[in-house]
């Protein structure tokens, strides 16, 4: 089922005489989720991506805009008559009925033309557990699961009534760093088996990038940018993308461009044509950088951190915004540890230019090599 | 490790002091009581030791008519009062203009002196020379003959000690069940919302199970206050409880020290015990009921 997000908005009324302004959650929300996609939500907390999932889900009214399942205008209907499933942060598990009564539920709700036998419940409520692989806990109470396993019930909850929709709130917050792991493959292959379109909620990048086919990030309730992963990765709208997706963080520098070259602190590093004189934000990722003993960007080495695959330098630049900055290159690469300077030049592919005013990003075209001799 | 012990006793003492001097002795004390036969109190001597106090309060028939009616104050004000609170407390968690003035309202009760609630009530049911009482003027109203509810037949004196006492014990559970109510993760209630579940549902099946602790708590502490009942007998009826039919437990074993026919702690005793015992069994029934009920 396709979702479709029109001008989507929420306000909610001033919290009290003494701030009677509205509070803007969610602000023109425009969106179109592919049928059959799992999309992530992503954005820093309180960036109102929550409130549009509930928008979504319809346990809240959109202030404006409109909402469309299919060609479906779903925007003032119940939630019961989306035909959405919800998996909520605490998986909202009942916790005086077992694991098969908690699936069970939902389906005992139906009423008229929808009502089940016993005998259809039963099989339904078993073809949600083995799809979420707890055909075996049935008859436990909530308590007596772990966090991983709760999560599979309320996901089987979710599912038991074949809905068109799956939400996800958070669903891997509250659990431990290695089960998350297992946890974001599991929803990955469950939401690829059973073709659901599917919208989670995250506030971690690298989980929305490792199992979403696209990721929408948010801010202050606006809609950032939407796209593959990697496209969004790789081509960030503006400033705040840039820095929110990407472990290690990317360097951000103050530069100027002049005569269609990059300056960072009256060293030219890189040539960028087709931007027009101006200061701007420069952002480079991580593995942006080259090892290279005349290399135009020269740091004040501070450390160094093997990790095995890789090795990542820590070094200081006088036009950086951050305290250090950190680069990341192949460990065959040798470095001098003893060194008081690194030289680096720069991949364009991962240099980012931004305006200093708008923060918008200021494309330019790449030529053939970097602006250092040869490679 | 034996040092810390020590510690925890010393800091323990003044508190265990003061139990077995105010709890435990006296505590033994009624069990010695109740056995002494012929206790004479201005001698402060016994004919024997035996179980003939126990039959003479047993055979009394000032004692079977207080038990009789603290039996029914129990078995009709517990529930009814119960069944009321978690009624208001749905009511008050479901409104959300004005509910802090109606919680303040709901809970007066509770601050409100027993003996000045007596009096009130003495002014509704009471009929006096000049006039049948404001509940009174409503029956005859309504076409119905006025009633003597204080001084008048037995199940009208019971309506208003049975009244008098759910109103007076509502507030505290309604403070109990509300903050209860509010204490649901109000997630339980979107998931509900999304499945689209009815509300007699979400009650039966959600509210009344998660907060079924608390209720349990409500009826478990409400059977033992209503046994423990006295002064709400008072407040209505005077302290000659025994000669206005509307005598309790408790209030018997008042007369039986200090009362008018006084001065019989042997007597006394013996039907506090029989009080213990009664509370005993009844709130170990509770206790059993509710931990099979509740398997959380």
């Amino acid at each position: 089922m396709k979702i479709m997000l029109k001008n989507l908005t929420k306000k909610f009324p001033g919290r009290s005489r003494k701030h009677p302004e509205d509070v803007i959650a969610v602000n023109d929300f425009t969106c179109e989720i592919p049928d059959g996609e799992l999309v992530g939500l992503l954005g820093p907390s309180g960036c109102g991506k929550s409130t549009t999932l509930n928008m979504i889900c319809g346990l809240e009214d959109a202030s404006s805009g409109s909402i469309f399942f299919g060609d479906e205008n779903v925007t003032a209907l119940a939630p019961e008559l989306r035909g959405v499933g919800m998996v909520f942060q605490n998986y909202a598990l009942y916790p005086h009925l077992n694991v098969f009564k908690n699936i069970q539920f939902p389906l005992e709700n139906l009423k008229g033309k929808e009502r089940l036998s016993k005998g259809d419940m039963k099989s339904r409520v078993l073809e949600a557990a083995r799809l979420v692989q707890i055909e075996d806990l049935l008859d436990r109470k909530p308590r007596e699961l772990s966090g991983g396993q709760q999560q599979r019930v309320a996901i089987a909850r979710a599912l038991v009534k074949m809905p068109r929709v799956l939400l996800l709130d958070e669903p891997l917050s509250n659990l431990d760093a290695r089960l998350r792991l297992q946890t974001r493959e599991e929803i990955r292959k469950i939401q690829k088996k059973t073709g659901i379109t599917t919208v989670f909620v995250t506030h971690d990048q690298e989980e929305a990038m490792s199992i979403c086919d696209r990721i929408a990030v948010m801010n202050h309730g606006v809609l950032m940018q939407e796209g593959r992963p990697q496209d969004v990765y790789d081509n960030p709208a503006n400033l705040f993308v840039a820095r929110f997706l990407g472990t290690p963080p990317i360097n951000v520098f103050h530069g100027t461009v002049r005569d269609e070259t990059l300056f960072l602190n009256q060293a030219p590093v890189l040539k960028v044509k087709g931007v027009s004189d101006q200061d701007v934000i420069v952002g480079i990722r991580p593995e942006g950088f080259l090892l290279k003993s005349d290399g135009p960007l020269r740091c004040h080495l501070e450390r160094i951190e093997v990790m095995g695959r890789d090795v990542s330098i820590v070094s200081t630049h006088s036009a950086c915004t951050g305290t250090s900055l950190r680069s990341i290159i192949s460990s065959e690469s040798r470095v001098d540890t003893a060194a008081a300077e690194v030289c680096f030049s720069l991949k364009p592919g991962k240099v980012f230019l931004f305006s200093a005013k708008t923060e918008e990003r200021i494309s330019f075209e790449i030529p053939g090599q970097p602006l250092s001799k040869g490679e | 490790m034996n040092r810390n012990h020590k510690k925890a006793w010393l800091y323990l003492l003044p508190a265990l002091l003061f139990l077995i001097f105010f709890m435990v002795y006296p505590l033994i004390d009624v069990f010695i009581y109740s056995a002494e036969e012929g206790f004479n109190f201005a001698s402060q001597s016994y004919f024997g030791v035996g179980l003939y106090n126990f039959s003479y309060v047993l055979h009394d028939p000032y004692f079977l008519q207080a038990v009789q009616n603290t039996i029914i104050l129990v078995i009709i004000t517990v529930p009814v009062s119960t069944g009321l609170a978690l009624l208001i407390s749905l009511g008050l968690s479901s409104i959300k203009p004005l509910r802090d003035l109606y919680q303040t309202i709901y809970f007066l009760p509770y601050v409100t002196n027993t003996l000045a609630v007596g009096l009130v009530f003495m002014i509704l049911f009471q009929p006096t020379e000049y006039t049948d009482g404001l509940v009174n003027m409503v029956i005859e109203f309504f076409g119905g003959s006025a009633v003597d509810f204080i001084d008048g037949p037995y199940w009208a004196k019971m309506f208003v000690l049975c009244f008098y006492t759910v109103w007076i014990v509502l507030p505290f559970k309604i403070l109990v069940l509300t903050s209860a109510l509010a204490s649901v993760n109000p997630d339980y209630y979107k998931a509900a919302r999304v499945d689209g579940t009815p509300k007699w549902r979400v009650f039966t099946k959600i509210t009344l199970p998660m907060i079924s602790p608390m209720i349990f708590y409500l009826v478990i502490t409400g059977f033992i206050g209503a046994f423990k009942a006295y002064s709400d007998a008072v407040a209505l009826f005077g302290t000659d409880l025994n000669a206005a039919g509307m005598n309790t437990i408790v209030g018997y074993v008042y007369d039986m020290l200090y009362g008018d026919s006084g001065g019989y702690p042997s007597y006394a005793s013996a039907a506090a015990i029989i009080l213990f015992a009664i509370v005993l069994t009844v709130t170990c029934i509770n206790l059993l009921v509710s931990s099979r009920k509740i398997s959380r």
